[in-house]
């Protein structure tokens, strides 16, 4: 594979994202946001691994990506679950809320 | 040998197992487990014993415990002369404490309770004198603590003995934090610690690491010995049944730091600044605890503080290297303070549960087998010449005065004033001036059964007859001292001769004193119960609260960790410290998108702060 | 193509645990489908048979898939670990969810899932399969904590889990794409081969210790666990206060001693302050704590420094310490869940101090059990807590940790205050209120047993397993 763009720019690019889902998680109340937030942030490292992968030219990083992927996909679904089960008990959602433990 | 060694604490071991399982079965036939078991087990310590004074110690290991790398601490016990004499002391007084808590426990309910920890605290102190190593020690160490603990608490019903329990056993965690520390740092210099290795190794140790090991180990003395500044939790203990106070808090465990410190002698003395410690800290002690027993009202918290005076008196003697005449102080005092506590007890006893000095007064005619005992030990505790007190305490002052040490000396001998005025005020106030007591309750007085009465007469011919006995000085040393020799290196005290008569009529002189002064306040006129209780000098006030020592903790201590607790539970989980996280959050936000207003959710509250320790870590790691 | 050989022995223990969940979720569809005991029963044979496979591999190493999966004496003696906590968890949750309702096969399930994933986190020998498996460890447990679904204490508990959990595990993803960027690599051994120590390494390496500072709960990574603790099933918390803590840590200690070693002094310090914080915030926020699974969940954060110990002073000796403690920890925390699980309410009240004022009147047994388990913990001997604290600290002094010595010793002074608060409670107040006394059942009695002896045999005979400890991490440290 032929790089179009330096490494670093990947690399860059995957920190950046990465920063923009910790801000996402921090800023957002509403539990479904701060779930994609951080999909943001594990596809910033996805992207990281990759190019890392292209840059040393072997499948190590790629292999991780595709776990990675399957494994965010039983995230969104164990994580959807969660996110239905309160909604019955409680229609509005926000993290705020879930405030009833604390001290 | 090795059998009756071993018998020694496997007897209440049994015992307490026994009424610990079958309590229910058991209940008021209890002591028949309890008191065989501890008689059967000071017959094996007077087997021991008698082998000791043949010439015969023993080793022997159970089976090896920790094995760490070259670190072999095992479950093994030695016998020589200073643990034959600490088994008798610990097997002979517990059975006679034993057998007066069938007496005074008659009718409480936790009968079987009772005796199940008593046995266990008698397995565990025998266990702890036997224990050949440091780290055995530590175990016992601890094991003696839990009981303690476990008896201040007996009666949980009072909220007052549940608090002096739990304070017992954590004024006692912080002894055993250094404890634990210095037998660790030994062990790590030395490579080993067992007893032998340690002291035939201790000349090897640097000075400093000796002098860091040996205050450490002294720390957890002054835990388990009350001594400054940790000497708090003893006269709380007092909430403990009588015979526990005389058992435990007196005759016993609190004991058990001057053995250790006597025990680990050669590591003290490599060290030389440590032993400096031990004898100062020993002899501030003695006095501020004697001052403070002068004040107080409750019959037991006098016998308290003077405990914790006496035990200062027992480390100033082994902080100058006078170990012998400390331990057989530590013996003395175990025999006339048990005395006096199980006195105290009778007396309360009979009165009902009074404790209060101010209720009392005239109790002599009413109970003349307690009254003349009791007389026997207050004169053995305050050193009247012929008792036992006289005999270890005139040794103590004698080898200080020795040692060259007048600064120490004078504070004792101050001391050994207060103490007689204590002890003859108490003996006064309870016994020979006018009857304070409502007359109801007056005549309710009725002296206790044989069953208590004999201990204590036991215990007032011991007070009488142990220092002639053991403790008359020769040009050899007294026969304590010769029998402890192959132990402790010998301290040359210089008898006979002019000073020596002189320092002995000058403790008689002070002694006869502290009578007087007694007399004169306690004795010659009535005494009204408002006087003793309520300071009218900001002196009296300073003594009569123990010199707010409890207040102060509470106030620097207690306090503030309790505010610390809740400040940080908040704090972390939501609330206090949403400022700083804000402050964090909001210079976030604001570099990522903007003003928006953070509006702090709970789990956002807990994301920052995980981002900050991400940020803490990734800096500090790139910083580096 | 060929394949490569595949040696099915190094996930043996594995595999028998996963078979057993298969087997559980078939049996469910099967009659009878109202009584659900025989789940529990066939989950604990599982459990049982991974233990009899854990010993019957003992000694010998194998690995697999490449060296990702590594099967040494280090992940067989944590399987053993992890082993012990799921089968006590399970003997614990019999009748807990019977009381209940809750019965389910999917609840046995999940707990074998997450046990495979605390497992295959032992013997993790790439960090993909790390990350792979705290995934299924940890999925598997953000459904159990939500498990209650009626109550909405265990709905947060799952939503503060999974959120929270998700977000450091993205952290700990980022963490293992640098330490590749930096070395090529992502197998253990080749990590450990480069000693790469460029800033992507650096900044990788705080990445994974914030993943897994998270798991096991230090600080400032702890704040999820008293809100889960106390919001999640007790069996549960106990599952996560244990076994999954076991697992991270048994991962944590293979990264940083194996791989990670050319950054040795660098992460050497931060643990020493990690430890240091972790201790002290977890015993000084327990004493103000009146809920007794918050309690016991700041004295598992505390605990959690104690081992980091071990860890800064690090060699066979440090190591060995933090394994044997592990050992002790899982027996006693199990145990200490185990007793306020069985006297709980079926409401989920039922665990606040007041509480348990004069419980020894009601339930001497128990109160006896738990107030033995609270003494191990305080450190008392002869129980295994005693012992542990005694080599994690002599480590620490032995290596010139002094300082750190210190501050553990004095923080296991200041704990003994909140731990005798609660025996104080039991023995020494008059009950509050009337309630039916309940016998614990034929299993909750078996766990408390099988704990209880665990840790006097710990105090009492130590030399055995601690040799068994450090016998494991030696390879390691090679």
């Amino acid at each position: 594979m032929i790089l179009l763009v330096p490494g670093s720019y990947y690399t860059g690019l995957s920190a950046v994202l990465f920063a923009i889902g910790v801000t996402g998680v921090l800023v957002r109340r509403n539990p479904l946001v701060i779930f994609m937030s951080i999909e943001v942030m594990l596809n910033a490292a996805n992207l990281a691994l990759v190019a890392f992968g292209a840059q040393f030219r072997n499948a190590d990083g790629q292999v991780l990506v595709f776990f990675v992927m399957t494994v965010a996909a039983a995230e969104v679904a164990v994580g959807l679950a969660i996110i239905v089960a309160i909604f019955r008990l409680r229609p509005r959602l926000s993290v705020d809320d879930l405030s009833a433990m604390r001290w | 040998m090795s059998t009756s060694v071993w018998l020694i604490p496997a007897f209440p071991l049994a015992g307490a197992l026994v009424n610990a399982i079958f309590g229910r079965a058991i209940g008021r036939r209890a002591h028949w487990v309890a008191v065989p078991a501890t008689a059967a087990a000071f017959v094996a310590a007077c087997v021991t014993f008698s082998g000791v004074v043949r010439g015969a110690t023993y080793t022997g290991q159970l089976y090896p415990w920790i094995v760490a790398g070259a670190l072999k601490a095992g479950v093994s016990v030695q016998v020589d002369q200073l643990a034959a004499v600490m088994l008798l002391v610990v097997t002979g007084v517990g059975f006679l404490i034993h057998v007066y808590s069938i007496g005074y426990m008659q009718s409480d309910p936790g009968y079987a309770r009772f005796f199940s920890y008593l046995n266990l605290f008698v397995f565990s102190m025998t266990m702890l004198v036997l224990a050949s190593n440091y780290l055995l020690l530590y175990v016992f160490w601890e094991a003696v603590g839990l009981c303690s603990y476990l008896l201040i608490g007996f009666w949980y019903q009072r909220p007052a003995a549940a608090q002096a329990g739990k304070k017992a056993f954590i004024v006692n965690r912080v002894g055993d934090f250094g404890f634990g520390l210095g037998v660790i740092w030994l062990w790590t210099v030395a490579g080993t610690l067992q007893y032998a290795e340690v002291f035939a190794r201790a000349g090897t140790l640097g000075r400093a690491t000796a002098t860091g090991i040996a205050l450490l180990l002294f720390m957890g003395a002054c835990g388990k010995s009350a001594q400054l500044p940790l000497h708090t939790w003893l006269p709380d203990a007092m909430e403990g049944p009588t015979p526990v106070s005389a058992l435990i808090h007196a005759a016993t465990m609190v004991t058990a730091g001057v053995y250790m410190v006597a025990r680990s002698h050669a590591l003290f003395e490599r060290s030389g600044v440590a032993l400096e410690v031990v004898a100062w800290v020993g002899g501030v002690t003695a006095i501020f605890a004697a001052t403070i027993a002068l004040v107080q009202t409750d019959i037991k918290r006098v016998l308290a503080y003077s405990t914790i005076s006496q035990l200062g008196y027992m480390f100033a003697a082994v902080g100058v290297g006078a170990y012998t005449a400390g331990i057989f102080h530590l013996v003395t005092h175990a025999f006339f303070k048990a005395l006096l506590f199980l006195g105290a007890g009778s007396i309360i006893h009979a009165l009902g549960g009074e404790q209060d000095l101010r209720k009392m007064g005239g109790l002599a005619p009413r109970m003349v087998p307690t009254a003349v005992t009791m007389t026997i030990g207050a004169a053995g505790l305050a050193g009247v010449p012929g008792f036992a007190g006289f005999f270890s305490k005139d040794e103590i002052l004698a080898a200080i005065y020795d040692g060259g040490s007048l600064g120490l000396w004078s504070l004792l001998l101050l001391g050994a004033f207060l103490t007689s005025v204590y002890a003859f005020r108490l003996l006064f106030l309870a016994f020979y001036c006018a009857p304070r007591m409502s007359p109801e309750a007056a005549h309710h007085v009725h002296e206790s059964p044989t069953v208590m009465t004999v201990p204590l007469m036991v215990l007032a011919a011991l007070t009488v007859v142990t220092g002639f006995a053991i403790g008359i000085p020769s040009g050899e040393g007294t026969l304590f001292a010769q029998f402890l020799a192959p132990v402790f290196p010998p301290h040359e005290v210089e008898h006979g001769g002019f000073g020596a008569y002189a320092l002995l009529l000058l403790s008689v002189i002070v002694v006869a004193a502290g009578f007087l002064l007694a007399w004169l306040l306690y004795a010659t006129r009535p005494v009204a119960p408002e006087d003793l209780g309520r300071p009218r000098t900001p002196i009296h006030a300073l003594l009569f609260n123990a010199y707010y020592v409890d207040r102060m903790y509470d106030a620097v201590i207690v306090r503030p960790l309790f505010a610390l607790s809740v400040l940080l539970a908040r704090g972390f989980d939501a609330g206090v410290l949403d400022g700083a996280v804000n402050a964090v959050g909001r210079a976030v936000v604001a570099w990522a998108q903007g003003l928006r207003r953070v509006q702090t959710g709970y789990v956002v509250n807990y994301a920052l702060t995980m981002l900050l320790g991400v940020v803490a870590l990734v800096g500090f790691l790139l910083s580096r | 193509m060929d394949f490569p050989a595949v040696s099915l022995r190094a996930i043996l223990p594995a595999i028998v645990i996963l078979t057993t969940a298969a087997l559980v979720l078939l049996l469910d569809l099967l009659p009878p489908r109202e009584r659900k005991g025989h789940l529990a029963v066939v989950s604990l044979a599982g459990v049982v048979a991974a233990l009899l496979a854990t010993t019957w591999l003992w000694g010998g190493e194998s690995r697999a898939f490449r060296g990702m999966v590594v099967l040494d004496g280090y992940a067989l003696f944590l399987d053993l670990v992890i082993c012990y906590a799921a089968g006590l968890v399970v003997l614990l949750s019999m009748d807990y969810l019977r009381e209940r309702g809750l019965e389910s096969g999917e609840y046995y399930a999940l707990v074998l899932l997450a046990t495979v994933g605390m497992m295959l986190m032992a013997s993790a020998g790439d960090l993909i399969v790390v990350f792979l498996s705290l995934e299924l460890m940890s999925l598997s447990l953000y459904v159990l904590a939500g498990y209650f679904r009626a109550r909405l204490a265990s709905g947060e508990a799952a939503m503060k889990y999974f959120l929270l959990g998700a977000f450091a595990t993205s952290f700990f993803l980022y963490g293992i794409a640098l330490v590749y960027g930096s070395t090529g690599t992502t197998n253990l051994d080749r990590i450990a081969a480069s000693a790469s120590r460029d800033s992507l390494m650096m900044v990788g390496v705080a990445l994974l210790l914030v993943g897994f500072g998270f798991k096991i709960s230090a600080v400032p990574f702890h704040m999820w666990a008293p809100d889960v603790y106390v919001g999640a099933p007790t069996s549960v918390t106990a599952l996560i206060a244990t076994g999954s803590k076991a697992a991270a840590f048994a991962a944590l200690i293979r990264v940083l001693v194996t791989s990670l070693r050319s950054t040795q002094p660098d992460w050497t310090v931060l643990l020493w302050g990690l430890a240091a914080a972790t201790m002290t915030v977890g015993n000084v926020v327990a004493i103000a704590q009146s809920n007794l699974k918050r309690m016991l969940a700041y004295s598992s954060v505390a605990h959690v420094g104690y081992m980091l110990i071990g860890l800064v002073a690090g060699g066979v000796f440090g190591t060995g310490a933090v394994l044997f403690y592990l050992l002790v920890y899982t027996f006693t925390t199990a145990g200490a869940f185990g007793v306020v699980l069985l006297l709980e309410h079926a409401g989920g009240e039922g665990v606040s101090l007041a509480d348990y004022a004069g419980r020894a009147r009601r339930h001497p047994i128990l109160a006896l059990v738990l107030s033995l388990f609270l003494l191990s913990l305080i450190g008392i001997p002869p129980f295994g807590g005693f012992v542990g604290k005694f080599y994690l600290f002599g480590a620490a002094v032995r290596s010139g940790y002094i300082g750190l010595a210190v501050i553990g010793a004095l923080n296991t002074a200041v704990a003994s205050y909140y731990y005798l608060r609660l025996i104080v409670y039991m023995y020494m107040r008059e009950p509050e209120g009337v309630e039916a006394v309940s016998t614990p059942s034929f299993a909750g009695g078996l766990a408390l047993a099988v704990a209880l002896v665990g840790i006097v045999v710990l105090g009492v005979v130590p030399t055995p397993f601690i040799d068994l400890a450090q016998a494991a991490v030696t390879p390691l440290l090679r």
